[in-house]
């Protein structure tokens, strides 16, 4: 036993060396040489203020803005956590129906023909990260309507916005669609700025 | 949905497709021949063995390979918990965390060195970007490597002539870190940085949010850990969400690199296993078996996702799919991923040992919860663990040839050679450990006091959480339904005033330990005994083990041994849930 114990301790010192030193320090390196605004948290400025990051969402309240998914940590993105609700869970049964009825109640004045059923499940349903920076299509074109009136802009306006903030598949087939709320919050800032 | 199973009928195919090449490669390298990366490795090579004092041509036998392997990992634990413990002096500690506490960080090293990344504690909120590196992603590497060589000792006992030598587990280890390991995580880890995946070595930024509020963006070196966490079947998020992070995880790009990454050196493997046996046909036909179970499994998650639960249909939103949305249960799923992409994942961490996830599995449906529960059930031997997975697999093949010997009245063979006593009573307990490990932690813990202060659902959703608990934790895997704690932190972000649920922590960690290296000592047995025997040639009544037949009987040894085992527990759980609509 004892004459491998030597080699077992100084494998762990120089794997650790290799694994935990010289590694991510040299992938830092080059991450931040060839991806520096990427490898930093994709920052997005406004007036030369960090005003978030284009991967991370955030909450919205103002009628002026489109709004994101329902959020268990209200946006944090430094103490994430899962919602956990169960699938048979009477809380969740709650909150999703809560959330129904806020979002028709918020859109309907906008949106007259607006029912239940038309509502993305997105829309009252809480991400897993708590932080998703994207909402559905069918959610954007509901919300349409009443960034179009609040913002006194036509909808094929605040539509041609939508389409330039969505992403698409991966390779044209992974994954899904989804909208970017808050780049394209900041595009209807510089469109029709708010008092 | 059709759109749904398109993609996961293309990543199938792209697995299928990369296992050959990526297989024939790693059957050079651990065949001791040049690769084109041996110019650029091989000094690096010779100079760890240099360091380490070693002979990497001298052979092993069984007890001498295990002894190496047990004091690597003894003095790879001791060394983690103590960076865990003393984290509050280390550098590159921008946030200023203080240490963890003794029962979380007893888990957190067991969890990490015995290659299940179960985590009790959040990433962002209690460890400095030190112990990231220094600490978790070290054995993030080590570990896999670690199962490649007790696959790489089994296989050589199985076609040894002569002797009883296994190789030198220094020379795998090293030869599994350098030249398969590393090359492919500064790919993965380099492709993720360009989709937004954080490397950086600054503290957390803070925004002011369009609205005014703040927000505080956690960072760190994540991509260079995501990279190993994902192709070594290691799993264990930078941040706390793991793979549903966008930091971690930000683009429908990253999570189809990711997803890919968890598969391709388990599925390789096989077709490694076939160049060094000298059969390929060996090699596919475990595959095959690996691939009827994995496709059984996806078919039941994704439906049970898109049909959403009962809670939601309770509150009366619709589920179905509708222009612009792709509906169905995304309670815990981010938009980007969608139904499919999860569901996918969902199956694919769990068959692996890998135990990441892009999406809140406690969420899932009834149904949809249970294939996780049955992919780790399976033992994980669904292209499995790094090297894990197909040790174990083959563990199964030794059973369904005795299996298929007692059918047939001969001696059971494997490759020319006899499986005799010794070698069943060996492969039974290797086998049997995890699911007994399972059943018994999961019945402690659900029966007493101590064990149910971790729980977070109330109802059958209670019980799944403690079942997933074990289950992920004995099969090394550590996905969670993560209402399920360890760790009570009221003042997050860090460690101030936070404390560990101990009952949790140190069941838990003896059942990580136990669950890996138990099996590993039998497996390494199991391959003394076999390099022993000589190999007799095959005759008009030797069961045949590369045929479509033996394909089936090894998938029946499989789902009957998974079945009987974890059938009534899965009853008072996910099942329970699957065929009610009440509510908890």
């Amino acid at each position: 036993m004892r004459r491998h114990a030597l080699p077992a301790f100084l494998a762990v010192i120089v794997f650790t060396v290799v694994f935990g030193l010289a590694y991510p320090l040299a992938m830092t390196g080059i991450a931040q040489l060839a991806f520096r605004g990427k490898a930093s948290g994709s920052k997005v400025t406004a007036n030369g203020r960090l005003v978030g990051s284009s991967l991370i969402g955030q909450e919205f309240k103002s009628r002026a803005y489109f709004h994101s998914r329902p959020s268990q940590t209200e946006y944090a993105p430094d103490a994430t956590y899962f919602s956990n609700s169960g699938p048979n869970s009477v809380e969740a049964r709650e909150a999703v129906r809560e959330n129904l009825a806020a979002y028709v109640k918020l859109e309907k004045p906008y949106y007259g023909s607006l029912t239940r059923e038309d509502v993305p499940v997105d829309a009252v349903t809480m991400s897993g990260s708590g932080v998703d920076p994207e909402i559905s299509e069918a959610n954007a074109q509901i919300q349409v309507h009443r960034i179009a009136a609040v913002r006194h802009l036509s909808l094929g306006t605040v539509e041609d916005l939508i389409s330039a903030h969505t992403s698409g598949r991966a390779l044209g087939l992974f994954g899904e669609p989804g909208v970017n709320v808050l780049t394209l919050n900041l595009a209807l800032d510089e469109e029709a700025p708010i008092e | 949905m059709a759109q749904g199973w398109l993609q996961i009928a293309v990543f199938v195919a792209v697995v299928v497709a990369l296992t050959p090449p990526l297989g024939a490669y790693m059957a050079r390298v651990y065949g001791g021949r040049r690769v084109f990366l041996s110019p650029l490795v091989g000094p690096l090579e010779r100079l760890t063995y240099r360091l380490l004092r070693v002979d990497p041509s001298a052979q092993q036998g069984w007890k001498d390979y295990a002894k190496c392997m047990m004091l690597f990992s003894l003095f790879s634990w001791v060394l983690l918990y103590l960076i865990l413990r003393t984290q509050g002096i280390h550098p590159f500690n921008p946030e200023g965390f203080d240490s963890g506490p003794w029962d979380v960080s007893f888990n957190t090293a067991s969890s990490f060195v015995s290659n299940t990344n179960w985590q009790y504690y959040g990433g962002e909120t209690t460890l400095s970007y030190f112990s990231q590196m220094a600490g978790l992603t070290v054995q993030n590497f080590v570990t896999p490597a670690v199962g490649v060589c007790a696959l790489l000792a089994l296989i050589r006992g199985i076609v040894a002539r002569t002797g009883t030598g296994l190789g030198n587990f220094w020379q795998d280890l090293t030869r599994s870190l350098y030249y398969v390991l590393l090359p492919l995580s500064i790919v993965v880890g380099l492709v993720l940085v360009s989709q937004g995946v954080v490397q950086t070595l600054d503290g957390a930024a803070v925004a002011k949010t369009l609205e005014g509020a703040e927000q505080t963006l956690a960072l760190g070196p994540a991509a260079s850990q995501i990279a190993i966490k994902q192709l070594g079947s290691n799993g264990g998020g930078f941040f706390n969400v793991n793979s549903a992070m966008p930091f971690e995880n930000g683009t429908a790009f990253s999570n189809f690199v990711e997803l890919l990454a968890i598969v391709l050196i388990p599925a390789a493997l096989t077709y490694t296993y076939g160049k060094l046996v000298g059969r390929q046909r060996e090699g596919w036909a475990i595959f095959a078996a690996m691939l009827a179970i994995y496709l059984a499994l996806i078919v039941v998650v994704v439906p049970a996702e898109q049909h959403g639960t009962p809670a939601e249909h309770a509150a009366g939103t619709p589920t179905e799919a509708i222009d612009g949305s792709t509906g169905g249960n995304l309670e815990g799923k981010e938009q980007r991923n969608g139904i499919a992409s999860s569901a996918l994942w969902a199956t694919t961490t769990t068959v692996t040992s890998n135990g990441s996830v892009n999406s809140a599995l406690d969420s899932y449906t009834g149904l949809g919860g249970m294939v996780p529960m049955a992919g780790l059930g399976t033992g994980e031997v669904v292209f499995g663990g790094v090297g894990t997975g197909l040790y174990t697999m083959l563990l199964y093949v030794l059973l369904a040839v005795f299996v298929g010997g007692l059918m047939v009245g001969r001696t059971p063979e494997y490759l020319g050679k006899k499986i005799q006593a010794r070698e069943i009573k060996l492969v039974s307990l290797g086998i049997l450990v995890t699911p007994l490990a399972v059943l018994a932690t999961a019945g402690l813990a659900i029966a007493t006091r101590a064990g149910t202060r971790s729980i977070y659902q109330a109802g059958p959703q209670g019980f799944s959480e403690t079942l997933y608990a074990y289950l992920s934790q004995a099969n090394n895997n550590g996905s969670a339904f993560a209402g399920y704690t360890g760790f009570v932190q009221p003042h997050a972000p860090g460690n101030v005033g936070a404390y560990g649920i101990s009952f949790a922590d140190l069941l838990g960690g003896a059942t990580m330990t136990l669950a890996r290296f138990l099996p590993i000592v039998l497996v390494l047995a199991v391959a003394g005994s076999l390099a022993g025997k000589t190999i007799s040639p095959a005759g008009p009544g030797t069961l045949r083990t590369d045929t479509p037949t033996f394909v089936v009987l090894l998938v029946g040894v499989i789902v009957l041994v998974g079945a009987l085992t974890f059938f009534p527990a899965l009853l008072l759980g996910p099942i329970v849930q699957s065929l009610t609509g009440r509510l908890f």
